[in-house]
C-alpha cells in the first residue's frame, strides 16, 4: 500500500499529527498496535491521574469542555478524551496493526506490519517515550527472593506481596507509588536521587498555570543551555488529586515513609545507598526557590500580583540526620522493589540508522537527523518543555507537519 | 604477644595498638576521632590543603608539623598542573592505608617484610563530571591495587595479609561503602 505519511502510534501525539495532516489534505494512515490511546489503557496504574489540570488538556481542534476545569483526569477519562478526539478528527487509524520493521527505500520508507506493508515518503514516529522501563544495572543483583516490578506492570498495591517495599526513584511516578503503596499498609522505603520539587498550587493557582503563563513550558529546545540535561530531568514531584494537594518528600516523611539516598549498588544481597541524600534535597529546594522567584518576578512585572495570593515559600525538605546507607534485601524486611527509574522509547523495529550509541533518536526538534522525511513527536523536550504534555503536542505537530508538507512538496 | 619488642622489625608498634584496643573497649568515647583539613582556593582549579591537627582520645592533638598539599588539574584539563588531581589523592589515601595495614598485620603475625610496593589505578569516564552523559557516574568506575610483596612468608600468607588489610582499612571502607556527606556554607 502507498500513502504520503505513515504515522506510527494513535496516542494523543499521533492523532494531533493526523488532524493537521487531514486539514492539509495529506493522505496518511495511523498505525496502532492496540487500540487508540493504547498505552493509556494498558500500561498505567489504576490510581493514576494526569499531572496537568483539565483546563490545560487540549489537542488541535478539541479543548476540555467538562465541568471540572481544575480537576485531573483519571486514566479512563484520558482514554475517553483521546477516543473522542480520534472520532472528531476522523483519524484514519488502523488498530491492531503492529509495526515490525521500518527501513529506508527509494523515495522514502517501507513500514512493515503484521497487517501488511506501507510505502511512504514520510513517516512520523509517534510511538511514545515511555515504552520500556529503565531499571538501573544493579537491578540484576537484587536477590531472587525479592519481587521486582516496573510501573508499566504495576496496577495497584494489593497485588504486591505483603511486607516492605523499596521504591527506587523519586520522580512523579516514584512519589505517587510510594504514597499509595505505603497507604496500603506496606511500609515503604524511598531511594531518592536527583529530583524536581514543585508545589501543586502556588499563590492559589495551579503550578501548571504558572509554568504556562510565565513561559517555562514554552522554552524551546534550541534556547536551552544543556539539552542533554534538560531531556533527562526527572518528571516533577507532582500528583493530580481532587484536593490539589502537594506530594513532596516532607509529605511522604510525615506518613512514615523512610527516605534513603540514591541506590548505588546491591552487593551480596545488600542494597547500598548514596550518602548524597542531603545534597540532592538541597539542590531540589534551591531549584524550586529559583522557579518560585521567577513566578514572583513575572507576577510583579505583569501586574498579576494583586490577582493572586501573597508569595510564600515551602519549608526546606527535612532530611533525616543519618539516613540509612544499607538495607539487607535478604532479611525479609523488603519483599518488593519498584523501579521508578524512568522509561525509554522502544525503537526495536526501526531499521534506519538514526540512533546514537545509547539508542536515542538523533533529531533536531523532531526532524530526524540524516533521514529526510522521518519525524518524531511526543518525546521529552522534543521542541519545547511542554512537548511531553498532552497540550504540548499541538505546537510541535503544527511545526513538524509544516516541515513534512514542505518535504512532500519538494 | 610475648613481648613488646618488634622482633620481625617492620617498625610497627603492635603492642601499643593492642593495648589501645584493650583500653578503648571500656572507654568508647575516647575512640571517637575527628580528622581535619582546611582547603584554600588558590587560582583557577588549584587549591592548597593544610593538615595540622586532629581530635581523638578526648583531646585535640597537633601533628609533629603542619603539612600542605597542593591539588590542581592537569594540562589536558586546561589547568596548570600545580599538584595532583584530587582523585589521585584518593588513590594515595587508599594505597597508604592498605600498605599501613599490610605492615601492621604482618607485624602482628610475625611476618618480616622485605619490600612492599603497591601500584594503584582508578578508571573514570569524564563524561560524568562534564555532565555529558547522565548515565555515567562522576567517580571511579573501578579501582585496582596490585601489590608486589617480598616477605618471609608463603604466598598464601601474603595473600592473607593483603586480605586482612582490606578488611580493616578505613579508606577501603570509605571508598567501597556509602558515607553521609554534609556540605554547608557558613
Amino acid at each position: 500500500m502507498r500513502t504520503s505519511t505513515v504515522v506510527i502510534g494513535a496516542g494523543h501525539a499521533g492523532l494531533a499529527v493526523s488532524a493537521l495532516l487531514g486539514e492539509r489534505g495529506i493522505d496518511h494512515v495511523v498505525l496502532e498496535r492496540g487500540e487508540v490511546a493504547n498505552a493509556w489503557r494498558t500500561q498505567r496504574w489504576d490510581g493514576l491521574r494526569l499531572l496537568t489540570p483539565n483546563w490545560l488538556n487540549r489537542l488541535p481542534g478539541l479543548a476540555y469542555d467538562g465541568d471540572d476545569p481544575d480537576g485531573f483526569m483519571t486514566m479512563p477519562e484520558v482514554v475517553g478524551f483521546i477516543d473522542r478526539y480520534a472520532a472528531a478528527v476522523g483519524a484514519p487509524v488502523r488498530t491492531g496493526t503492529t509495526v515490525t520493521d521500518v527501513r529506508a527505500v527509494d523515495g522514502g520508507y517501507r513500514v512493515t506490519t503484521d497487517q501488511g506493508t506501507w510505502d511512504a515518503p514520510t513517516v512520523m514516529l509517534a510511538s511514545g517515550a515511555f515504552n520500556l522501563p529503565h531499571p538501573p544495572a544493579v537491578a540484576a543483583d537484587v536477590p531472587a527472593s525479592v519481587e521486582t516490578i516496573s510501573p508499566l506492570d504495576y496496577r495497584r498495591p494489593d497485588r504486591l506481596p505483603e511486607g516492605g517495599v523499596l521504591v527506587v526513584g523519586a520522580s512523579a511516578t516514584g512519589i505517587q507509588l510510594a504514597d499509595e503503596i505505603h497507604r496500603s499498609g506496606r511500609p515503604v522505603t524511598l531511594a531518592v536521587g536527583e529530583h524536581v520539587r514543585m508545589p501543586r498550587t502556588y499563590r492559589g493557582r495551579d503550578v501548571m498555570w504558572w509554568m504556562l503563563e510565565t513561559g517555562v513550558l514554552d522554552e524551546r529546545h534550541d534556547e536551552i543551555d544543556d539539552l542533554v540535561r534538560g531531556r533527562n530531568v526527572p518528571s516533577p514531584q507532582l500528583v493530580g488529586t481532587p484536593d490539589r494537594s502537594t506530594l513532596d518528600l516532607n509529605a511522604l516523611t510525615d506518613q512514615g515513609i523512610e527516605l534513603v539516598g540514591r541506590l548505588g549498588m546491591v552487593r551480596d544481597g545488600v542494597a547500598l545507598f548514596s550518602g548524597s541524600l542531603r545534597n540532592v534535597c538541597a539542590l531540589a529546594d534551591l531549584k524550586q526557590a529559583r522557579l518560585l522567584d521567577r513566578f514572583d518576578e513575572w507576577a510583579r512585572e505583569t501586574g498579576v500580583d494583586g490577582e493572586v495570593e501573597a508569595p510564600h515559600r515551602p519549608g526546606p525538605t527535612r532530611v533525616p540526620d543519618g539516613p540509612r546507607l544499607s538495607l539487607d534485601l535478604r532479611s525479609g524486611e523488603i519483599r518488593t522493589v519498584v523501579w521508578a527509574t524512568g522509561f525509554r522509547p522502544d525503537y526495536g523495529w526501526l531499521q534506519v540508522p538514526v540512533l546514537d550509541r545509547k539508542g536515542r533518536l538523533r533529531h533536531e526538534g523532531g526532524v530526524v537527523t540524516d533521514a529526510p522525511g522521518l519525524y518524531a513527536i511526543g518525546l521529552n523536550l522534543l521542541r519545547r518543555r511542554k512537548s511531553s504534555f498532552i497540550h504540548g503536542a499541538e505546537d510541535d505537530a503544527r511545526e513538524l507537519t509544516d516541515h513534512l508538507a514542505a518535504h512532500l512538496g519538494a | 604477644m610475648a613481648t613488646s619488642e618488634t622482633p620481625t622489625g617492620n617498625g610497627v608498634n603492635v603492642q601499643a595498638l593492642l593495648d589501645a584496643r584493650a583500653a578503648l573497649v571500656d572507654a568508647p568515647e575516647a575512640a571517637e576521632f575527628t580528622w581535619r583539613a582546611t582547603n584554600q582556593w588558590q587560582h583557577g582549579v588549584h587549591s592548597r590543603s593544610t593538615i595540622d591537627g586532629y581530635f581523638g582520645l578526648g583531646a585535640d592533638h597537633q601533628h609533629r608539623s603542619s603539612w600542605e598539599f597542593d591539588a590542581d588539574h592537569p594540562l589536558v584539563f586546561a589547568a596548570e598542573d600545580n599538584g595532583p588531581t584530587p582523585v589521585e589523592f584518593v588513590l594515595v589515601g587508599l594505597a597508604s592505608c592498605l600498605t599501613a595495614g599490610v605492615a601492621a598485620v604482618a607485624q602482628n603475625r610475625g611476618i618480616k617484610l622485605n619490600s612492599v610496593k603497591a601500584t594503584i589505578e582508578g578508571d573514570m569516564s569524564i563524561l560524568g563530571i562534564l555532565g555529558a552523559d547522565p548515565d555515567v557516574r562522576n567517580g571511579f568506575n573501578a579501582i585496582r591495587v596490585k601489590y608486589d610483596i617480598d616477605a618471609d612468608a608463603s604466598g598464601e600468607d601474603i595473600e592473607a595479609l593483603v586480605a586482612q588489610s582490606q578488611k580493616r582499612s578505613a579508606v577501603f571502607d570509605v571508598i567501597a561503602n556509602p558515607t553521609n556527606v554534609t556540605v554547608e556554607v557558613n
